[in-house]
């Protein structure tokens, strides 16, 4: 009885893996395989042209002392994330606290609301191109016509980042507004009512009901946020090509450009390791704070 | 009384905000297609003017003149229907594996595909490309459509696990009595149960590649093998200042995707809830 009892349990393992296989072999080629590969060659001055020599931590002491861009990248990169995710994220509360009232219509609205993240990036480039032309763009128009002083949009150094954190909530509040939505539905109608009797208003439901009810849904969205916004490229190589003057060189633009036009393979590989540590210590330092704000269901809080 | 006329006003402030919300979301796809029928004339005249006086299909026929839109459109569906087959059938295995089988290590194997979604693919794009260039497939549709045959993407294998955890394990413990193998119980069981999940891994896969721009970037080097989204780049970067062709362009780019989400929305919709829901 045992023996047959330990041979079915075999025999699950087995097919767990066997089923699990396809995933298995993916990490190990993919992601891990390639991830130590990257690390040796960041170890090298591989250019495509010679055979490669061992050169130590070089390429990542000349990233951190020599660079021409590293560091204006970085930063123009953690203003862009910044200022992305929280527009992002107060925009599609916004929209879907609203859209959680008893409104009509609402099946309407909210395809709205998703419709610009169906639009493919690449198209959504060129349309944002056209509305930011400080000639002959809408934008400027509507400028025009209120009153107000005409923008360089992209154009200008000063609000090339701004301007695509604009395009960027546009196109990327879609699914966070349909995720903030759900959880704002799974909030208890009970608890609400007990602060009206309480005579709470709507910020003091919004405060001390809501807010701790979808803080893992808001936990989640600025964490898939920050790391999504990390890795902008499409957006500055086809609208800005990194321009003017740098103003949008992102990160993966700049290890792009290392990689595929300057052919420094080593130099784009420690690149690769450098963002692969930012992100690893983002996403650390936003799970290690997550317990003080994020409330769980059935935790002691 | 006083509550009412509180409620209305609130009402109002709701709707108002709702509605120029919406505007802010349509409005650019409005002057897509407004802009993408009209007259180079029409398109530059001070003040704005809505709709075209004319409307002129011809920007159309001249932006499938100017670039091969048709060979784009092929070679993207070539890359498509790999893809979402390849996503449809290793995610769910790998997921009907990591979810519902007992056998060592698996929780590690779940955190490490954890890891994986929240890795941005940018950073093993090294190694894989010389991976693929040392195979001599750089430059076919190859490095677009096999990878996903390895798990079909750690997002969708996390998505999928969530859903078959929600199947009570009495299913396949009776179908197991019954005599039935592991394969059919996913095949005959499962499968039929994870149907509204495996439409929307199906929608995101299709709409992934319809949107992805980075890889076939890096992988496709001749006009021969571009995408719709590499096409449209360059497009742009030829066309720039003939707003009405590039907008035509766009339009040609956008369309599949808008009907296939139309199509497909409640399912979409489910998907992306229970993404952020069970997070």
């Amino acid at each position: 009885m045992k023996r047959r009892h330990l041979r079915a349990e075999a025999l699950e393992a087995v097919s767990g893996y066997l089923f699990a296989s396809p995933v298995i072999l993916g990490l190990l080629i993919w992601v891990i395989g390639p991830m130590i590969g990257v690390l040796l060659i960041s170890l090298t001055d591989w250019n495509v042209l010679a055979a490669p020599n061992w050169v130590g931590i070089r390429n990542y002491v000349r990233l951190f002392t020599a660079d021409l861009y590293f560091w204006n990248t970085l930063k123009v990169t953690v203003y862009y994330v910044l200022l992305n995710v929280v527009c992002t994220t107060l925009y599609s509360l916004i929209v879907a606290m609203l859209l959680n009232q008893n409104i009509r219509g609402r099946g309407i609205y909210r395809s709205l609301f998703y419709l610009p993240t169906i639009v493919p990036v690449v198209a959504s480039s060129a349309l944002w191109l056209w509305l930011f032309n400080p000639e002959f763009g809408v934008l400027n128009m509507i400028l025009q016509a209120a009153g107000l002083p005409r923008s360089l949009w992209i154009a200008s150094q000063g609000t090339v980042v701004p301007s695509i954190v604009i395009m960027s909530v546009w196109s990327g509040a879609g699914n966070t507004i349909v995720i903030f939505l759900a959880a704002l539905q799974g909030v208890p109608r009970e608890l609400l009512e007990a602060v009206e009797i309480d005579g709470g208003n709507w910020w003091h439901r919004f405060r001390a009901i809501t807010l701790p009810m979808i803080s893992p849904v808001t936990f989640f969205n600025v964490v898939t946020g920050l790391i999504a916004s990390f890795t902008i490229f499409t957006q500055s190589y086809v609208m800005t090509n990194g321009g003017p003057n740098n103003a949008s060189l992102f990160y993966v633009l700049l290890l792009y450009r290392e990689g595929f036009q300057r052919n420094n393979i080593g130099g784009a590989a420690a690149l690769s390791w450098v963002l692969i540590i930012i992100v690893s210590i983002l996403s650390l330092l936003i799970f290690s704070t997550s317990r003080r704000w994020v409330y769980y269901e059935g935790e002691q809080g | 009384m006083k509550l009412t006329a509180a409620r209305t006003t609130g009402n109002v402030v709701v709707y108002l905000v709702l509605t120029i919300g919406a505007a802010f979301c349509f409005l650019p796809v409005f002057w897509l297609a407004r802009s993408s029928v009209m007259t180079l004339g029409d398109i530059f005249k001070y003040p704005p003017i809505l709709w075209p006086v004319r409307i002129r299909w011809e920007n159309f026929a001249e932006a499938m003149q100017a670039s091969p839109f048709l060979l784009y459109f092929r070679n993207t569906m070539i890359v498509e229907v790999p893809n979402v087959l390849g996503s449809l059938l290793t995610a769910s295995m790998s997921a009907y594996g990591l979810g519902r089988f007992r056998f060592p290590l698996r929780n590690a194997w779940f955190a490490l595909v954890l890891g994986a979604i929240i890795l941005p693919p940018a950073v093993v794009l090294i190694p894989q490309f010389l991976l693929w260039s040392r195979l001599h497939l750089v430059n076919t549709f190859f490095p677009l459509t096999i990878p996903v045959w390895f798990g079909g993407g750690a997002f969708n294998v996390f998505l999928l696990r969530q859903f078959f955890l929600t199947i009570p394990k009495d299913f396949d413990n009776a179908a197991r009595i019954d005599g039935a193998s592991y394969w059919r119980v996913y095949w005959q069981i499962m499968i039929p149960f994870i149907q509204p999940a495996l439409l929307a891994v199906g929608l995101f896969q299709f709409l992934f590649n319809w949107n992805d721009f980075f890889n076939p970037l890096i992988y496709l080097s001749s006009k021969e093998t571009y995408t719709l989204a590499i096409g449209l780049r360059f497009f742009i970067g030829s066309y720039a200042t003939f707003w009405n062709n590039l907008m035509a362009a766009s339009v040609i780019v956008v369309v599949p995707p808008v009907i296939v989400f139309l199509i497909g929305q409640r399912y979409f919709v489910e998907g992306v809830t229970l993404s952020g829901i069970k997070g």
